[in-house]
């Protein structure tokens, strides 16, 4: 029986340690993004592997998420005798909610799990003592370009989402239904605000803190061998779509 | 306490060197000392706390008792930016290389010097050129880490930790898994730098007795102490069963069997 309690009570301790450790290591990542040494070009390095190179993807997704906004918005307003309505529907979902969470998403699938695997496999290899016996930080060095590079890329991969998103829906709404085309635009202009817009915008700013900061710890804490490099990947991407969702949450009710 | 004679006494002192992992006592009280501008080889069955007794004296590890003296410094009682001073002074050649494998041979050799230093990108190429050819891999320079072999993968890595001119060379099993010629080659390379530089050594090293010829001290480590330490020729006449029945190649209680240790020199 007291065996059982101190199983539970190691348990405990370890989580919230884990916890503690969690925490820290974005704290340090964001510490040393204003301290020198100043390497600009991991930055731009970083900004293209993130932010440039999820563009197509992020545009594809964006084109049909907004495309099957505007079938289901379409088939469900004309219930209710509402079709004009349709802009601003799809408008709202995608810059509200849709436009950072799925962005996000497609951020952690794509370049959040690599850079789990390429910090797990460089601990996996000792590139990362190698590091710090050069006298060079590796959380400075390895992680602190990547958060910054998320928190700068992950709003505007968001703006494309939605404006890409938001031809999909006429594309579809409009284009193939027959939806009024006038109101549609006219919709947006008049329903969707300063307001909106920040609200995807902020939540588009946490979440590309957040990826980078799973992905990187995962892959700095991953077991230094092959099965330790992909459970980190895998434990990586589900944790960040897990935070996603749930802070998706949080910051709705707060911000709404 | 520091020592007076930084430029003749040893370069590294280790005193009662203590670390634990969980339950196991990997190093039980380690007393070393690595002479100047001489190679220290640490021979020992596996897992008697080789590795990391080198990964306390590069400080990726901290005790959690004991001394750590580097050239008249004491680094157990330094914080994080005395450190970094510290490591300034090493070069470290990891065990299967830890090159950069995103980068090329080039990018990789100048690496310390691009992040580290001030240097223009002409002297940068410069120094680059002059170390590969030193090591023996002119021409290989925009190749990238998973073309090379496993030697040439480590004469690279080699060429790395030597390129800021480092006062204390450290390497972690520069040989395993290399064919004999190969083993000789680094170990030949390892000499030739030391001399050429005038560097201190410290190698851990599986192939015993092959880098007996390349060593000035033989520190032989046993269940996480060093027990026999001396030249070459007083370790091999020394009477110390653990190192013997190591020599010979023979399982003997809480040791392993090695796999190279084929050769019976007990007799000699």
């Amino acid at each position: 029986m007291v065996r059982i309690i101190e199983r539970l009570g190691e348990a405990v301790i370890e989580a919230v340690v884990a916890l503690g450790n969690f925490v820290l290591f974005l704290l340090s990542a964001l510490l040393y993004t204003l301290a020198p040494p100043y390497k600009p070009r991991l930055l731009i390095r970083q900004l293209r592997t993130i932010g440039a190179e999820s563009f197509f993807l992020v545009g594809l997704i964006g084109l049909f998420t907004g495309m099957v906004l505007g079938l289901q918005g379409y088939n469900t307003l004309r219930r209710f005798g509402s079709e004009g309505a349709l802009g601003t529907v799809v408008a709202l979902v995608l810059v509200r909610e849709l436009g950072p969470v799925l962005a996000a998403l497609m951020v952690t699938a794509r370049a959040g799990s690599a850079m789990a695997a390429e910090i797990g496999a460089m601990q996996a290899t000792e590139q990362v003592d190698a590091l710090t016996v050069m006298a060079i930080n590796p959380v400075q060095y390895l992680v602190s370009p990547r958060v910054l590079a998320g928190v700068l890329s992950l709003p505007l991969l968001t703006c494309m989402f939605d404006v890409i998103g938001i031809w999909g829906g006429y594309a579809v709404g409009v284009g193939l239904m027959g939806a009024p085309s006038g109101p549609f635009f006219n919709g947006i202009a008049q329903n969707i605000g300063s307001h909106d817009i920040a609200t995807g915008f902020y939540k588009a700013l946490v979440f590309g803190m957040v990826v980078m900061w799973v992905c990187c710890y995962k892959g700095y804490h991953a077991a230094r061998m092959a099965t330790g490099v992909s459970r980190a990947t895998t434990d990586a991407v589900v944790l960040s779509s897990v935070l996603i969702l749930a802070w998706d949450y949080f910051m709705t009710s707060i911000l709404l | 306490m520091t020592d007076n004679g930084t430029r003749d006494g040893p370069a590294i002192v280790v005193r009662d060197l203590r670390r634990r992992f969980g339950r196991q006592q990997v190093l039980d009280g380690v007393d070393l000392d690595c002479p100047r501008r001489q190679i220290t080889t640490i021979v020992g069955p596996s897992g008697c706390g080789k590795t990391v007794l080198l990964k306390h004296l590069n400080l990726l590890l901290r005790p959690d008792f004991g001394q750590i003296v580097i050239d008249g410094v004491d680094v157990t009682r330094l914080g994080s930016r005395g450190i970094d001073a510290v490591r300034e002074k090493f070069g470290m050649l990891f065990q299967a290389g830890a090159l950069f494998d995103s980068m090329s041979v080039f990018d990789n050799v100048a690496f310390p010097l691009v992040e580290k230093t001030n240097l223009t990108r002409k002297q940068i190429a410069a120094r680059v050129y002059e170390i590969l050819s030193q090591v023996g891999l002119e021409g290989m320079e925009q190749k990238f880490p998973s073309e090379l072999s496993g030697g040439m993968q480590k004469r690279t890595a080699l060429a790395r930790a030597l390129i800021r001119r480092p006062s204390i060379l450290m390497l972690d099993e520069p040989t395993t898994g290399l064919d004999p010629t190969r083993t000789a080659a680094i170990h030949e390379l390892v000499r030739s730098t030391q001399q050429r530089f005038g560097l201190s050594a410290v190698m851990v090293s599986h192939d015993v007795p092959q880098v007996f010829e390349v060593s000035d001290r033989v520190a032989f480590m046993h269940l996480g102490k060093i027990e026999l330490t001396g030249s070459v020729a007083e370790v091999m006449a020394s009477a110390n069963e653990n190192f013997k029945s190591f020599l010979a190649g023979r399982a003997s209680g809480e040791e392993e069997r090695v796999a190279s240790q084929v050769i019976a020199t007990v007799g000699r």
